[in-house]
């Protein structure tokens, strides 16, 4: 089990000081992958102000880092692959301040980049593993199959018509903040509770809304010791709180289909920070689809099994409500690649540092940043805080 | 193999081997831990509880409940292009464990297909070396 007393040893030492996109979102099919890595690697690092020469720590997933790496000519001395879906490049945040704290490294560079769009190839799976001989087979293939396998268990427990009533809340609520982000997808393009109402079923419980979108796009992430970060050119974000783990890889192996992996790492990461969920100003919580994020509000703590649709009811989560959450537009409506955890880390950060414009909160001081990874098998948790 | 079969097809692994075979002759079969007493899926050699490969094959009664449903309208591989709308489900074995399977021989309708409802194996054959396990209204 984590030992609190050594986490807190090192809670706020290491502070994020970049974080970047890459030059385009959205559709990109005139870039491959690698080269939105290198953009968004490239941006974070402009973003800081410190210059590629002075990476020593690498981390990425999807590739494994030394690709990433030799592509963008970096020759790290910390690295660190670990890829256990979208909720990854979360808990390389965690990975870096295990590695500053220890000496292994002093500017630790996250980066991501998936055409998921555009992409011109397709991994072939691993024919050992439980999912394609247990699960593909049955065309329990891709996401929006296995959440939705999970929503409905959960409709079955807490109530079709008040889960589907959050789960359109989330979807709204989510749309309005996309509105307010000149980057986001669906900038442009209101929706109303009628139009999720009416939309199409992709896998029912799920409407197409319900489901996160499918682009091209890169993120990356610059982090040094909270001490350096004084000296960058926009200061750090502090990390107070880090956490990780999952408990299942393929969904059928899932102990709850209602309560996620986040019900360890949303108190963990809380208690090393000194926090309570009530501190928080702002909650970015990976939203693949709306039933993600009322399965990982509960889990987190932010309100009992079964209260997540009371806890989002009339558009609590919407621009103006007292509960801000995915203020970039979220996977639902800003963008998603396929492995979207980074970007929960970059909006915090730009709240944090008050650079999001008409979006932006009154009050924006501690920030909550959660990824899930897989078919809600793990998950990756961090607090965040600008003095 | 029937005619032009071209969904994901099983490939047999050293642990699964005789899981794929009874099903080929109509059995469903588990493995169990005999330290814990305790029927598990997927099939492994180690019990994924305990840690200890004091395990055996026990054969299942095929009769199980439906765990939870979804019914796709968006095929998610070519191969399902012709069978949307189909029903993945999981179901919770008599015998203890879940498994991942699809729910046949009913209506693809929210209001005919519910959760806990009885159902009970059927194989079909979809190459000579694999028939999958299904699931039908008990």
């Amino acid at each position: 089990m984590p030992v609190m007393d050594k986490l807190k040893a090192i809670s706020g030492s290491i502070a994020i000081v970049g974080v970047a996109e890459s030059d385009n979102i959205g559709r990109v099919p005139d870039k491959g992958p690698m080269e939105l890595h290198a953009e968004a690697g490239r941006n974070a690092l402009a973003d800081a102000g410190i210059d590629k020469s002075e990476v020593d720590g690498v981390f990425t997933a999807g590739y494994s880092t030394y690709d990433i790496a030799e592509y963008m000519g970096i020759t790290p001395h910390f690295t660190d692959s670990t890829s256990v879906g979208g909720s990854s490049f979360v808990i390389h945040i965690a990975h870096a301040m295990a590695a500053i704290a220890a000496g292994y490294c002093e500017v630790a560079l996250i980066t991501h980049g998936e055409s998921g769009r555009s992409n011109r190839a397709r991994a072939a799976g691993n024919p050992g593993l439980a999912g394609a001989q247990y699960e593909a087979p049955y065309g329990i293939m891709g996401a929006p199959i296995g959440y939705s396998l999970a929503a409905n268990r959960y409709m079955h427990q807490y109530g079709e018509d008040r889960t589907r009533e959050a789960m359109a809340n989330i979807a709204v609520s989510t749309r309005k903040w996309a509105n307010m982000n000149e980057k986001a997808y669906f900038y442009d393009t209101p929706m109303t509770f009628d139009e999720y109402h009416d939309s199409r079923w992709v896998s029912w419980p799920f409407h197409l809304p319900d489901c996160c979108l499918v682009t091209d796009a890169g993120a990356a992430i610059v982090i040094t010791s909270a001490e350096r970060a004084k000296s960058t050119k926009k200061g750090g974000v502090n990390v107070l709180g880090v956490a990780e783990g999952h408990d299942h890889s393929v969904l059928h192996q899932m102990p709850d289909l209602t309560r996620t992996w986040g019900r360890h790492t949303g108190p963990q990461a809380l208690e090393m920070a000194g926090l309570t969920h009530d501190d928080l100003d702002l909650a970015m919580i990976y939203d693949s689809f709306t039933y993600t994020v009322i399965a990982t509000l509960e889990s987190l703590g932010f309100c009992g099994p079964g209260e997540g649709p009371d806890f989002v009811a009339n558009q609590r989560t919407a621009p103006g409500g007292d509960f801000p959450l995915n203020t970039n537009g979220g996977g639902l409506s800003y963008t998603h690649p396929g492995m979207y955890g980074i970007f929960t880390v970059v909006e915090a950060v730009r709240q944090l540092r008050g650079e999001t414009g008409q979006r932006q909160l009154d009050t924006c001081k501690l920030a909550m940043a959660h990824g899930t990874g897989g078919t809600l098998s793990s998950t990756g948790t961090v607090i965040l805080a600008r003095d | 193999m029937a005619d032009g079969y071209n969904k994901p097809i099983p490939i047999p692994q050293p642990e699964s081997d005789n899981y794929w075979e009874g099903a080929k002759t109509g059995e469903l079969r588990l493995r169990k831990c005999d330290d814990c007493n305790q029927a598990y899926f997927y099939p492994r050699n180690i019990c994924p509880d305990c840690g200890n490969n004091n395990t055996s094959w026990i054969v299942a009664s095929g009769n199980a409940k439906i765990h939870t449903f979804a019914i796709v309208h968006r095929p998610p591989h070519p191969g399902f292009m012709d069978d949307i709308p189909y029903v993945p489900a999981i179901v919770e074995l008599e015998e203890g464990p879940r498994m991942a399977t699809q729910i046949v021989n009913v209506e693809a309708d929210p209001s005919k297909i519910s959760i806990d409802m009885a159902v009970k194996v059927v194989f079909e054959s979809i190459t000579d070396e694999i028939s999958l396990p299904k699931f039908e209204p008990a």
